[in-house]
């Protein structure tokens, strides 16, 4: 009895603990909630402060987005999810065939190849930062979205996941089909993909989300404010005049809030597609 | 006899329309046709821009010439704004990496316990600023961290009697700002690998424990810690070299000029002179050099944890 009762406090003090610490995770996200409904001159003038007047919460910053003043924003967002949704469908077809072929097949070169993708995967994009930007002024490629995606397309993450993903994958369904008359090709779009849906659907958030939040790269190969993403645009609206803080706060609220939701209702799929590194090899 | 063998190679052409086909369709070539798209990429988009690397560190590259120079650039690397962004990105990658094994761990173990209440509640809250763009996170830290006396910041020092900090404009609580930023955003990703490693402790090791009279905090550091090993290799390690590939982090706080180079890193370094200064000589130069410092980085602490040893 006594043990059960010192258990039970506990379990109250530990779990009070994590309230608290959740709290602190979480304030930041809810400061800028609540920021995005302040006046933007008070934040300027202010920063933000645990003490405001809830009568002054106001969405006059939402309506300066939805307005004439927003229209570069939405340009940014539309910018942001044609690259995304674009390089979810590329990276992930491309990637699968890929991580597919190493894992379900014995062909002279494969062990060099997944040596290879373990490698890229160590080396830091940044140091082949200013080659490759030179390569895409030479390609005329510069201020295109292609651009932004090229170096994401082929994912070596993503090829090292789906390989690990397939070995798990029967074999036999493989050979079965062979008998049947189905391709190589046809094996694999027909019958081996289907069964890889739960990778495919953590691999898309990976990727998507990669996309949606990527700065360095499209800071160097987008020009013209156009072509922004919605990181860069951001970005841009972070001057220390803060002549456009209106749309900085609802913008970044409107950047975040569609992510948090899908968060909400595919977590399973975020949590594999963003720990893939901790897949045992 | 004859008859037969023509309706059989009939048989097999209606099959196979074409030579080149079968050879395309065959088992043999599938897999070389499926990994395609990664030797391509590999070619062009690795290979080519890492050797070009090596090849334009020794080069001075200017609009439509470009000259051998030899080690020049790396010479040049011999200055105190080097130093500086090489000190900046050491002390963020050490700080970084202790915080993000360190606090991790204990959180993940916790939220193993039987005794937590709303473990996926907390699981969950805990991931959610990992979706965040560190731009958008910039926004929400520049804000909190504003100079003047009444962010909130200030008004928690504040409350403590401390006075306010001009936050972006010291080095140590520039450092500060780092990295918080970025262990708040990578917090509840490696408490889910210390999580996932947690599962593979087998509780006959916890059951023995208790039959030695071992307490909590023994069974933490005899039993869970030693289990976790590998999850710590793993976590120091992509932590290190993301550490040491910080950029974003510093341009949130500073665009891409800090007061006396405060938040200036190796990677911020490369920005500079490759691209604001168009000096890609010299930014390739500063990329080869940080690659040699996480090889070697990473293979310090690989030893020092010991994951050469086999045990």
């Amino acid at each position: 009895m006594t043990t059960e009762k010192k258990e039970k406090w506990v379990s109250i003090l530990i779990t009070t603990i994590f309230a608290i610490i959740t709290l602190i995770a979480l304030f930041p996200i809810i400061s800028l909630l609540i920021a995005s409904l302040r006046p933007a001159s008070d934040l300027m003038r202010e920063g933000l402060s645990l003490f405001f007047n809830p009568a002054e919460l106001t969405f006059s910053n939402y309506l300066s987005i939805f307005s004439d003043n927003g229209q570069q924003y939405w340009r940014w967002y539309i910018n942001s999810i044609l690259i995304s949704s674009m390089l979810i469908v590329l990276s992930l077809f491309f990637s699968s065939m890929v991580g597919y072929a190493l894992a379900m097949y014995n062909f002279k070169g494969r062990n060099v190849l997944f040596v290879l993708v373990l490698f890229i995967l160590m080396i830091p994009f940044e140091i082949l930062m200013l080659p490759l930007y030179q390569l895409m002024i030479t390609l005329g490629l510069i201020d295109s979205y292609l651009a932004v995606m090229l170096p994401l397309i082929v994912a070596p993450i993503a090829v090292f996941f789906f390989r690990q993903y397939c070995i798990g994958l029967p074999k036999e369904l493989m050979e079965s089909a062979r008998i049947d008359g189905c391709t190589e090709y046809g094996i694999f779009f027909k019958i081996m993909a289907p069964l890889m849906g739960p990778s495919f659907a953590a691999m898309a958030i990976l990727q998507g989300l990669t996309s949606w939040n990527n700065f360095l790269w499209p800071l160097l190969v987008l020009r013209s404010s156009d072509m922004f993403t919605l990181p860069i645009g951001l970005a841009t609206l972070l001057t220390p005049y803060g002549n456009n803080y209106e749309l900085l706060f609802s913008g970044s609220v409107l950047t975040i809030v569609p992510i948090i939701i899908l968060f909400l209702f595919f977590q399973r799929f975020f949590i594999s597609g963003l720990t893939v590194g901790g897949v045992k090899g | 006899m004859e008859p037969s063998t023509s309706t059989d190679t009939q048989r097999v052409r209606n099959k196979r329309p074409s030579k080149l086909t079968a050879f395309l369709t065959s088992r043999k070539i599938a897999p070389y046709v499926f990994v395609t798209p990664f030797v391509i990429s590999f070619l062009l988009l690795f290979l080519y821009p890492m050797i070009q690397a090596f090849v334009m560190s020794f080069q001075q590259v200017l609009p439509g010439q470009t000259t051998f120079i030899g080690f020049d650039n790396y010479e040049r690397l011999l200055n105190p704004t080097f130093y500086r962004a090489l000190l900046n990105t050491s002390v963020y990658v050490l700080f970084t990496v202790l915080i993000l094994v360190a606090a991790p761990v204990v959180l993940a173990v916790f939220l193993n316990s039987k005794l937590l209440k709303f473990k996926n509640f907390f699981r969950a809250s805990l991931f959610v600023p990992a979706l965040t763009s560190v731009i958008v996170a910039g926004v929400i830290f520049r804000m909190m961290f504003g100079e003047s006396d009444s962010a909130v910041a200030n008004e928690v020092l504040g409350f403590f009697g401390i006075s306010p900090i001009d936050w972006r404009y010291g080095s140590v609580s520039g450092m500060f700002l780092m990295v918080l930023l970025a262990s708040w955003r990578w917090m509840g990703v490696n408490i889910l690998y210390f999580l996932a490693g947690l599962q593979n402790v087998s509780d006959e090791l916890y059951e023995a424990a208790d039959i030695d009279g071992a307490n909590p905090i023994q069974k933490f550091f005899y039993v869970t810690l030693p289990s976790l090993k590998p999850v710590v290799i793993f976590v120091s390690t992509i932590s290190i070299i993301n550490g040491f590939r910080m950029f974003e982090e510093s341009f949130v706080f500073w665009q891409a000029n800090s007061p006396g180079n405060i938040g200036l890193t190796v990677v911020g370094y490369i920005y500079q002179e490759g691209i604001s200064q168009n000096d890609m000589g010299f930014g390739a130069a500063i990329g080869v050099v940080l690659m040699l410092i996480i090889f070697i980085v990473s293979i310090i602490q690989l030893k020092f944890v010991g994951a050469f040893k086999e045990d």
